[in-house]
């Protein structure tokens, strides 16, 4: 199983002056969980909200299941856009709904499923990432910041995507969560079949979930590969940020 | 895609051997003597299993070990194995989870076992039926909520005019940049808007007031009075007031409501910056030198509209019109109108701060502040309104 999931080819992006990416070229295989890493502001975060099609390139080409996405019409888009799913960095949850009513929104906007089954699947999903029973209730306001990331992951498979865009999840969490998120999302990929695109800067979330690590850096993709691999790579970032007290524990 | 019930001795059971790899999302429960056969075929995922809700839960419960066929089983998520594993559950006695797979599947297993490990239900919000008890403690709840409300209200603006008076007692304390930027945004900018609308009713009075004249007077040279004395007393403060709670107090609300719920609010005060005079202070003042020249802008405007009406419509030259205005109209009537403008001014400033600071986390309470702002501020100004004209009448100007 080798498909290309995600193909990004000469991707150049431009806020006014300052370009972001330039001759950017990634490719996710189908099944496989990628960590997107680089220094802060190198536009790890654009670079996601291009592929899902919030932001658009200033030129370039992004495939995501085979088909560029720019070209589709609104209906075909929303149709795409049920297989992949997308975790915010703050969890970005409707501040109006409860956590169930969250999670059950997508479903009920794009499935034919009962309410009573909707209900009953949003509990299995509030459960699977980790939420006590009591949170279902609750309003995203009046749960802490761990709840929240683990509320919009609930949201985020709500529809079981094959494709799960992760931006920073376990920014935030103490590092018993943080380590059961990782647990989760690993489970997850293997039970599901789910290819995951992360961003992330924690490195024992790399380490326990990615197959793969790109680096982002020089407005592209400097490096790809395992994180072993990339971890030996002579390059003053990346010794810096694996070298360091915190990288060094996690490599070895 | 549906499902039935079958019992061993049923003749149509060939169909499931027939089958073979099936696209349709179906299943088929077979008991045998000492367990249940449940087979699955098909998609089993959350668009395809709504179909087979309702017929699986009416499956009854045979209580024996059930064994699931997935070896027709095609796609599979989590949607499709609760399913499974709900009515796997259900079937069983309770407590007696017990079944295994039987066929070949790339995942269904690991999938199932994962639904399994976290199927205790979630606790059910209650369904909430009102009740007369509940009529009277809402009605309860909003009586003493007013009460806290305008309690707090008041220690409010008690507690941001102390402040402001105490700032304005030492000047190079208040930060001016802010208040001239706020004099720019919600004074200057509004300019235009108030204006544009005093003209109109500048315009309507003089109209109105024309005609009506003409009918009960024969003359219609009192219009001049008309518009003059409308304007100045009243329309061009109110309207200016009412704008200003429209444009201004929504615009700091949702201002200081953000900040709030992106806790700079709070932010500040570990910095050892009192909200109150970075915040509140900087909008009182600009809005308290502000009010007055809006207003003196739309009595002008109003005047101006009155005018070309006459000129136009009534063959009233507008030297004639300037000069009633400056002979009959006297000039305590401006007074009167511009010396009610810093208290409108100031229930902007001071209503719209308060409903900010009282936003908590979420948006709902931001679209709820803003709303209560703008709608206390029309309605403190309208009253305050109403309270300056008895006292004007009272001391006969």
């Amino acid at each position: 199983m080798t498909e290309t999931l995600i193909q990004v080819r000469g991707l150049r992006m431009q806020f006014g002056d300052h370009v972001v990416h330039d001759q950017l070229d990634l490719d996710v295989m189908r099944g496989e969980t990628i960590g997107v890493i680089g220094p802060s502001g190198c536009g790890k975060s654009v670079l996601l909200s291009q592929i899902v099609g919030l932001l658009h390139p200033t030129k370039g080409e992004i495939r995501v299941f085979g088909e560029d996405l720019t070209k589709l019409s609104a209906e075909e888009r929303r149709h795409f856009e049920q297989r992949w799913s997308v975790m915010f960095q703050d969890g970005a949850l409707f501040s109006n709904l409860t956590v169930r009513e969250n999670v059950m929104a997508p479903m009920r906007e794009h499935t034919e499923l009962s309410r009573h089954l909707c209900r009953e699947l949003a509990d299995l999903k509030i459960r699977l990432s980790g939420l006590s029973a009591e949170a279902a209730n609750k309003r995203p306001s009046e749960l802490s910041g761990g709840m929240r990331k683990r509320a919009a992951l609930a949201r985020a498979l709500a529809l079981d995507p094959e494709l799960l865009f992760l931006d920073e999840p376990t920014a935030g969490l103490d590092p018993i969560t943080a380590g059961r998120f990782d647990s989760l999302i690993r489970d997850l990929s293997s039970a599901l079949g789910l290819t995951v695109f992360l961003v992330t800067h924690d490195l024992d979330t790399l380490k326990a979930t990615c197959d793969r690590i790109a680096v982002l850096g020089d407005k592209r993709v400097k490096y790809i590969g395992p994180m072993a691999e990339v971890a030996r790579i002579d390059d003053p970032w990346i010794e810096e940020y694996f070298g360091g007290p915190r990288g060094r524990s996690v490599v070895d | 895609m549906k499902g039935w019930q079958k019992t061993p001795d049923s003749r149509n059971f060939s169909r499931l051997e027939r089958c073979g790899l099936s696209r349709v999302s179906e299943f088929f429960l077979e008991e045998r003597e000492d367990h249940s056969v449940l087979t699955v075929t098909g998609d089993w995922t959350v668009h395809t299993v709504g179909a087979l809700d309702a017929s699986l839960r009416k499956l009854k419960r045979s209580g024996l070990p059930v064994i699931v066929d997935v070896q027709q089983l095609q796609k599979l998520d989590t949607a499709g194995a609760y399913l499974i594993d709900r009515t796997v559950r259900e079937s069983c006695e309770q407590g007696a989870l017990d079944y295994r797979l039987q066929g070949q599947h790339p995942y269904a297993q690991d999938l199932l076992s994962l639904v399994t490990s976290q199927s205790a239900p979630c606790e059910d919000d209650e369904p909430h039926k009102v009740s007369a008890v509940d009529v009277l403690a809402r009605i309860g709840h909003a009586a003493v909520d007013f009460w806290s409300e305008s309690y707090e209200t008041m220690s409010f603006m008690g507690q941001a005019t102390y402040t402001t008076g105490k700032m304005l007692l030492q000047p190079h304390k208040i930060r001016w940049t802010s208040v001239v930027s706020v004099m720019e945004e919600a004074g200057l900018d509004a300019l235009p808007i108030i204006s544009f609308l005093s003209f109109f009713v500048g315009v309507v009075i003089a109209f109105i007031g024309a005609t009506m004249l003409q009918q009960t007077l024969g003359s219609t040279v009192f219009t001049v009075e008309l518009v003059g004395w409308a304007m100045m007393r009243e329309f061009g403060v109110v309207l200016t007031g009412i704008l200003l709670a429209g444009r201004t107090n929504s615009s700091f609300t949702a201002q200081i409501g953000s900040m709030k719920m992106r806790q700079e609010v709070d932010a500040m005060k570990t910095l050892g910056l009192d909200p109150i005079e970075t915040l509140v202070v900087p909008r009182v003042i600009a809005m308290l030198i502000m009010t007055p020249f809006l207003a003196f802008g739309a009595t002008m405007a109003g005047l101006f509209g009155g005018l070309i009406i006459s000129w136009t419509m009534l063959d009233i030259s507008p030297i004639l019109f300037i000069t009633r205005i400056q002979e009959i109209v006297v000039i305590n009537n401006f007074w009167v109108g511009m010396a009610k403008t810093p208290v409108f001014g100031l229930i902007v400033a001071l209503v719209a701060c308060r409903q900010g600071l009282d936003v908590g986390g979420d948006v709902q309470s931001l679209g709820k502040a803003t709303t209560a702002s703008v709608v206390h501020a029309i309605f403190l100004i309208i009253v305050t309104d109403a309270i300056f004209a008895m006292i004007y009448m009272e001391l006969d100007i």
